[in-house]
């Protein structure tokens, strides 16, 4: 019977092709964006997290491998180059304001990356977890490249630490807007650059969402805190460990 | 669109190689990001439809991050054996660190009187969009 029957050789031509995994990708995130539009732009309903279920749905169903979707999504994630160079430009539309808000947001971001990097480290601990799962909770809020990096040289596991990152800014993209609401903080640059130092670019890509000038600040946040955490963490593992 | 696209990615290739030969601990493209910054600062060259093809990528920022973030499959089960404590670490500091940036951020301008000047900033470029807190 195997390769008689017409639908499973079509899908096993479909499926090794990087096309389809391509496709896949950009309808999930369509189904995501929809779902996103018509929940009135609700925070809870947040386009990456549906996109990335649907994906661990069909990919669960269809028993394929990360690896192999990758070779198609890989066209996709390659993208994450230019548009990290892109944030430039939100960032030069709002240099008037990045310029008047420098002594704010370096305090800001002092204060950020301290209490995101060691309260993940100190609630950590205190529920039990292991020492090198600590250490890997250090670096997540910060963009996925320079948290790896930063947990591998203190002793983390770099791949937990990539799915941290993930969790870290797909929570973040979801609760910035009803905790700043709550909180009464209606400056869009507080806003933004918020969501950008916690929650790196899945929280800068909700602040363009929002807003451009939430956009513009959630990317220095952003570029800013990966700075900044390095050297931070190494001083909180000197300190609490 | 084409030379928007080539100045992009001049831009993040100069910073793979600044940020290879330095050794600095900052991915490629953050480099890049500031070389753009630059460049736009200096104003010339730049390509017409930089701004429209930024934005284009921009807007949809959040579909760049739906490979990466489908493997967390690839962590369930690391993920899941102390489920808990991550859980609480996870929520917890985002939460926290949300706060802490935000309230600071605006307990320092508001010391500096940087509050008027921000306020009537954001007055001019509010959109009107619903479901904020926005008076």
């Amino acid at each position: 019977m195997t390769g008689t029957d017409p639908l499973r050789d079509l899908w096993v031509y479909l499926n090794t092709t990087p096309l389809f995994w391509l496709w896949a990708t950009l309808v999930a995130y369509l189904i995501g964006h929809a779902l996103h539009v018509r929940a009135n732009r609700a925070p809870l309903v947040n386009p990456v997290a549906i996109a990335v279920g649907l994906i661990i749905t069909l990919l669960w169903a269809t028993g394929t491998s990360y690896d192999h979707y990758f070779e198609g999504a890989q066209f996709i994630h390659f993208l994450l180059g230019p548009a990290t160079v892109a944030l430039a430009l939100p960032l030069f539309e709002n240099l008037g304001r990045v310029r008047r808000m420098l002594v704010p947001m370096t305090a800001a971001l002092i204060v950020g990356s301290v209490v995101a990097a060691g309260s993940a480290m100190i609630l950590g601990s205190l529920m039990g977890a292991s020492p090198e799962v600590v250490l890997s909770l250090a670096p997540k809020s910060v963009t996925s490249p320079i948290a790896m990096g930063i947990s591998e040289s203190i002793g983390g596991l770099p791949r937990l630490t990539a799915a941290l990152v993930i969790l870290t800014g797909i929570l973040g993209a979801i609760i910035v807007t009803p905790l700043m609401d709550r909180l009464g903080i209606r400056d869009y640059q507080a806003r933004g650059f918020a969501a950008g130092l916690a929650a790196h670019g899945i929280g800068t890509a909700r602040a363009f969402q929002v807003h451009p000038v939430a956009g513009a600040f959630a990317g220095i946040g952003m570029g800013l805190n990966g700075l900044v955490t390095t050297v931070v963490v190494a001083v909180l593992v000197a300190v609490l460990t | 669109m084409p030379a928007a696209m080539a100045a992009l990615f001049l831009c993040q290739l100069l910073g793979e190689l600044a940020a290879r030969m330095a050794r600095l601990p900052v991915p490629g493209p953050v480099v890049g990001m500031v070389l753009l910054l630059l460049w736009l600062t200096w104003g010339r060259f730049t390509p017409k439809a930089l701004p429209e093809t930024s934005r284009g990528i921009l807007s949809h920022l959040s579909l760049l991050f739906v490979p990466a973030g489908a493997g967390i499959i690839l962590h369930v089960e690391r993920l899941s054996a102390q489920w808990l404590a991550i859980s609480v670490a996870v929520v917890g500091s985002t939460l926290l660190a949300l706060v802490a940036t935000a309230v600071t951020f605006r307990l320092v301008a508001k010391a500096m009187d940087l509050d008027q000047v921000a306020r009537e900033g954001l007055g001019r470029e509010e959109t009107g969009r619903s479901g904020s807190a926005h008076p």
